[in-house]
């Protein structure tokens, strides 16, 4: 049960977007797969993020998986709490965004909807 | 019996003093220090009777494990035994000033200069330079070869790096930092190289490319004369990563087979002890065309006397204060003249003899996933234990209570939960005997009571270590 | 001849036979045939321990170290205290490979947690890593710290810096394509502050040295407060041997600590193997390059060390990685902090205290000498040049006769001196003694005639 409100990607990431703004996270999936998330490497709020360039790293104690953006834009806001509170995004993905993005250009073709998402999961 | 042990830090009594200095026999100046830069106030370190600093210090040993205590089959990292008389000759250079003038230090010049030779020799190479201070030192430095070269020609479209996803983590990570783009090629089903891959990889951006070879699995790279038309026809050049050249001394030389530059491991392959992760000597060596551009000093023999030679217009500059990790050049030269090439050739004979003898021993308790000859380690994986919940860490758990150091784990990336073993030509069969009984044993082990492996170790003196809280709360020093 | 192989000739063909072969060679039956060297690699003939303890003695023979020594210069003379060799030729130490099983290598790990605190300590820095190469390679690892912390490709450096130190900031900046001014010295042998000023907008930060390569003590109060000003980062390279008696890094603000730590407890040893300390205040512990100790606790809430913050490093990042290094050195790491954990707080400020006193009366005395010049009218610690109208490589030469290194001739003519706590007056009141019959006494073994009209 995914939360159906946003999109997904075919890299486990998810995007609500809103007013021009696309706030982005991981899926539960991706935390899962990950483990233990000990650090997020937070983007710096006012940087250009390019289309399908990482806008952030996340750490677990043997891999750091970079997570790349489905749309182009300025940073906003990122999530602080993250900062100290990393395993947030494993206790909750959906509910903890990693970071807020001024939209100025959408990959829409990458971007699957809750239903295509579940049934990808499905099939993997 | 398992605890932790206090710190040096909270051993410190006030007052207490290990040390003792001769009375000042000049006039102090201490007010030469201006104030605004003066110490503000005492330094916060311990203070201890030198008793107690001596056993902090023996009982921090016992708590370590090195290839002096037993068997340390950690692949890729070829632990071989640390010759004593390597130790002791390398201590009779320790009070040379690094900066006398060359008619005072000719005997420290020319030992250096004698080892570039015995290293040309073993691997084929026109030129070594001893600077680079380790492994991954050498690459980058290697590396900064290529680059110079392509420079020189004015060639500046050549900017990626190759490297074959079975190689070791430093070879992309030196390419960035020489300031390459790199490119990832994906390995063939034997492990090699995939031949169309490298070809479709290569172009007029190809820089050069890096191999390890035998390769991360062990495994001779059957293809390298075409590998190395393929990248020489594309303009690159061809780097070797000497991790592996302990199953081929007096063998097969890098530089026969076409490579331009590469850099050894004195500390694996010439037996200079790690050092529990240094310090290490990594130097390069390279072929004619590469020689311009060696980091400046370089050793010359001008009218008998060896000189540095700091006039070296095309040089791409210094990597390093003076001219390398000179005390392990010292126990690393004196290894090769012991040994000489008939003994070099027999080290490598017998590493390569003992990873096979180790591998066929294990055919049937553990997955080979390359099962062929393998040169001086094997990469086995847990196969059907990781049905029973058992994992490769927990296997190398298991060894650490029979009294081994577990082989290098989850490397080569390529293989899923792979273990690297690598026995070096200094043990003795029954060592090996013993080590093939524990790994039998600890699939025995795992699928009859699992927990008991899951629950390893349980010798040591503390237990696996909570990584997830070291890593999300890093307390990286002592505070009060 | 050995190998250190010790099975024997008929053990190792049994061995073979068990894989279904007879002959060694059949083990490189994957090498084409045509690679193959087919001979014996032309070295000199293998020889037993004696005959290897003879050649390697011979080696050193030629050395010629029964010498007084003047000459510093970024390797420094210092009293190594007999425990540090002792305890460090434990081969649970050195035989030891990096510390990946945590378990088993408690020892290594908590040396190097001891060695990270013993760095954070003298520096004033939060964190510390578990080293680098040398001093030269910590300046070059800090360029990548400052690009990446202030995403400037900017980098101011001081000419003050050892010049190893500078060639190699240069090598590595010239491959990431960096922009690195020097910053020259003023007329006193110190930061050219108007230089300073002057380039420091749109820069990451700038390296600066603590004492300078000419011995000389920065006002880094004033450094640091334009730096900052700036919005640039201030690196500081120390001695750690001064901190006993100069401030430390962080109270003057510097951002990130760097140096040598050869003057702890470590040998000359013709240049190596030293060890090059990093450590950074705050958030940059994310930037420090190599390996890292962090505590934590196992099952039953032992305390437990173990590598932390792996996923910075190459064996994961890969070419993400903060830096390629993978080893560090760990032995010489753990030598200085012997040495530091030998001297304690009062040891450390007492050998300072002598370096000064040394290097002090040296100066006095050799400028005491007709045309021997201090060539900056600066505080400095235990280094200092020294011009004078006699030909510095006529002084060095003559000196040598007597068994003497001088200090070390600059390529600009002066003389770079070097006292420490090793050197003693009678050791300086021989060195003046010599200069004074070798210069300046008509009827002393006077062979130049340069120096005497002074």
């Amino acid at each position: 049960m995914v939360p159906t409100d946003r999109k997904y990607t075919r890299e486990h990431d998810w995007v609500l977007i809103e007013d021009g703004v696309a706030t982005l996270g991981i899926t539960d999936h991706a935390q899962s797969e990950l483990g233990d998330i000990v650090y997020v490497e937070l983007p710096e709020v006012d940087s250009e993020i390019n289309l399908g360039e990482s806008y952030t790293t996340v750490e677990s104690v043997k891999a750091a998986s970079p997570v790349n953006s489905p749309v182009a834009g300025t940073v906003i806001e990122v999530n602080e709490e993250l900062d100290a509170q990393p395993e947030l995004l494993n206790e909750d993905a959906f509910g903890q965004f990693i970071a807020k993005i001024k939209v100025t250009e959408i990959d829409e073709a990458s971007l699957l909807t809750a239903e295509e998402y579940e049934k990808l999961l499905e099939e993997a | 019996m398992r605890q932790s042990y206090k710190l040096i830090f909270e051993r410190s009594r006030e007052g207490r003093r290990a040390y003792d200095l001769p009375a000042l026999d000049v006039p102090a100046a201490n007010c030469a220090i201006p104030e605004n830069m003066r110490a503000e106030s005492k330094l916060d370190l311990p203070e201890l009777g030198e008793v107690d600093l001596v056993r902090h210090y023996t009982n921090l040993s016992r708590r370590n494990f090195g290839v002096d205590n037993g068997f340390y089959p950690l692949g890729s990292c070829t632990m071989k035994y640390n010759p004593k008389i390597n130790e002791e000759v390398a201590q009779l250079f320790n009070d040379v000033h690094p900066l006398l003038d060359a008619d005072m230090c000719q005997g420290s010049l020319r030992l250096m200069y004698d080892m570039e030779k015995c290293l040309c020799e073993i691997c084929g190479m026109d030129a070594f330079t001893l600077q680079p201070a380790a492994g991954a030192h050498g690459e980058l430095t290697g590396l900064m070869h290529i680059r110079a070269y392509h420079e020189h020609r004015g060639d500046t479209a050549r900017t990626t790096i190759i490297v074959p996803d079975a190689a070791h983590g430093t070879n992309p990570a030196s390419a960035v930092m020489c300031g390459f783009k790199v490119k990832e090629i994906k390995s063939a089903p034997d492990g090699g190289v995939d031949l169309d891959a490298l070809r479709a990889a290569v172009g007029p951006d190809t820089a050069g490319l890096m191999l390890t070879n035998p390769s991360t699995l062990g495994l001779f790279e059957r293809n390298i004369k075409e590998i190395a038309d393929i990248v020489h026809e594309a303009g690159g050049l061809l780097y070797y990563d000497g991790a592996n050249l302990n199953a081929i001394m007096g063998i097969v030389r890098p530089g026969d087979m076409g490579f331009d530059v590469m850099h050894v491991n004195l500390h694996k392959t010439f037996s200079t002890p790690h050092g529990g992760g240094g310090p290490g000597s990594g130097p390069v060596g390279v072929k004619k065309h590469l020689m311009p551009f060696m980091p400046v000093p370089v050793l010359v023999e001008r009218n008998g006397m060896i000189e540095l030679d700091y006039d070296r217009p095309e040089s791409f500059g210094r990597v390093k204060s003076f001219y390398g990790n000179f005390g392990v050049i010292v126990k690393a030269y004196a290894y090769i003249r012991s040994l000489g090439g008939k003994g070099l050739r027999e080290a490598s004979e017998n590493a390569v003899l003992n990873a096979n003898y180790i591998m066929n021993a294990l055919r049937g308790t553990y997955e080979i996933p390359h099962d062929r000859i393998c040169m001086h380690e094997c990469v086995i994986a847990p196969g059907e234990l990781l049905d029973l919940g058992v994992h490769t860490t927990d296997i190398a758990k298991a060894l650490i209570d029979r009294g081994y150091h577990p082989p290098t784990i989850y490397f080569p990336l390529i293989v899923h939960e792979a273990m690297m073993i690598e026995p070096t030509e200094t043990e003795s069969r029954e060592t090996l005997d013993e080590f093939i009984e524990a790994m039998k044993d600890i699939a025995r082990e795992a699928k009859e009571n699992p927990a008991a492996v899951h629950a390893c170790p349980v010798t040591t003196p503390v237990g696996r270590p909570d990584e997830v809280t070291a890593a999300r709360k890093p307390v990286v020093r002592y505070t009060k | 001849m050995r190998s250190y192989v010790p099975n024997t000739v008929e053990e190792r063909r049994e061995m073979l036979k068990t894989l279904g072969l007879s002959e060694t060679d059949e083990l490189f039956a994957d090498i084409p045939a045509d690679l193959k060297l087919n001979r014996e690699p032309d070295l000199p003939a293998p020889m037993s321990e004696m005959e290897l303890r003879q050649l390697i003695t011979g080696y050193v023979l030629q050395n010629d170290e029964a010498c007084l020594l003047f000459r510093g210069a970024g390797a420094y003379h210092h009293y190594i205290p007999a425990l540090i060799p002792q305890l460090i030729s434990r081969s649970e130490f050195y035989t030891a490979y990096t510390p990946y099983q945590a378990e088993m290598s408690q020892g290594m790990l908590q040396g190097i947690f001891e060695w990270q605190t013993v760095i954070c300590n003298l520096t004033g820095m939060d964190a510390a890593n578990a080293s680098v190469y040398d001093g030269a390679t910590a300046a070059a690892e800090s360029l990548l710290m400052l690009r990446d912390s202030k995403r400037k490709n900017k980098i101011l450096y001081s000419a003050g810096l050892h010049p190893d130190v500078i060639g190699t900031v240069k090598t590595y900046g010239h491959c990431h394509g960096l922009e690195l001014v020097e910053i020259g010295l003023n007329e006193n042998g110190i930061t050219d502050i108007d230089c300073l000023k002057a380039n420091l907008e749109g820069s990451a930060g700038f390296i600066a040295a603590q004492p300078n390569y000419f011995g000389c003590i920065e006002n880094m109060d004033e450094i640091s407060s334009l730096v900052h000003g700036a919005k640039a980062l201030l690196v500081s390279y120390v001695n750690p041997i001064s901190l006993g008696i100069i401030k430390r890094p962080a109270d003057y603000g510097a951002d990130i600590a760097i140096g040598d730590a050869q003057p702890l407890g470590i040998p000359m040893c013709f240049g190596g193997p030293y060890a090059g300390f990093m450590a950074a205040g705050g958030k940059l512990i994310r930037n420090l390059p190599g390996r890292i100790v962090g505590e934590t606790v196992d099952a039953d809430g032992n305390r437990v060390f173990v590598l932390t913050l792996q996923a910075r490093e190459q064996h994961i990042r890969r070419e993400k990685a903060s830096s390629n290094i993978c080893s560090n050195q760990m032995l010489c790491a753990i030598m200085a902090t012997m040495y530091a954990c030998t001297m304690g707080p009062c040891g450390m400020k007492e050998v300072a205290e002598a370096n000064i006193a040394k290097a002090h009366y040296l100066a006095r005395k050799l400028t005491e000498l007709p045309g021997f010049k201090l060539r900056f009218n600066t505080p400095f610690f235990n280094e200092f040049v020294i011009d004078s109208e006699i030909p510095a490589g006529e002084i060095s030469t003559a000196l040598k006769d007597a068994g003497i290194v001088s200090g070390l001739v600059l390529a600009d003519g002066g003389m770079l001196w070097c006292a420490t706590e090793m050197t003693t007056k009678e050791d300086i009141d021989y060195l003046i003694e010599m200069l004074n019959i070798m210069f300046f006494e008509q009827d002393g073994d006077n062979e130049t005639d340069g120096g005497t009209e002074a």
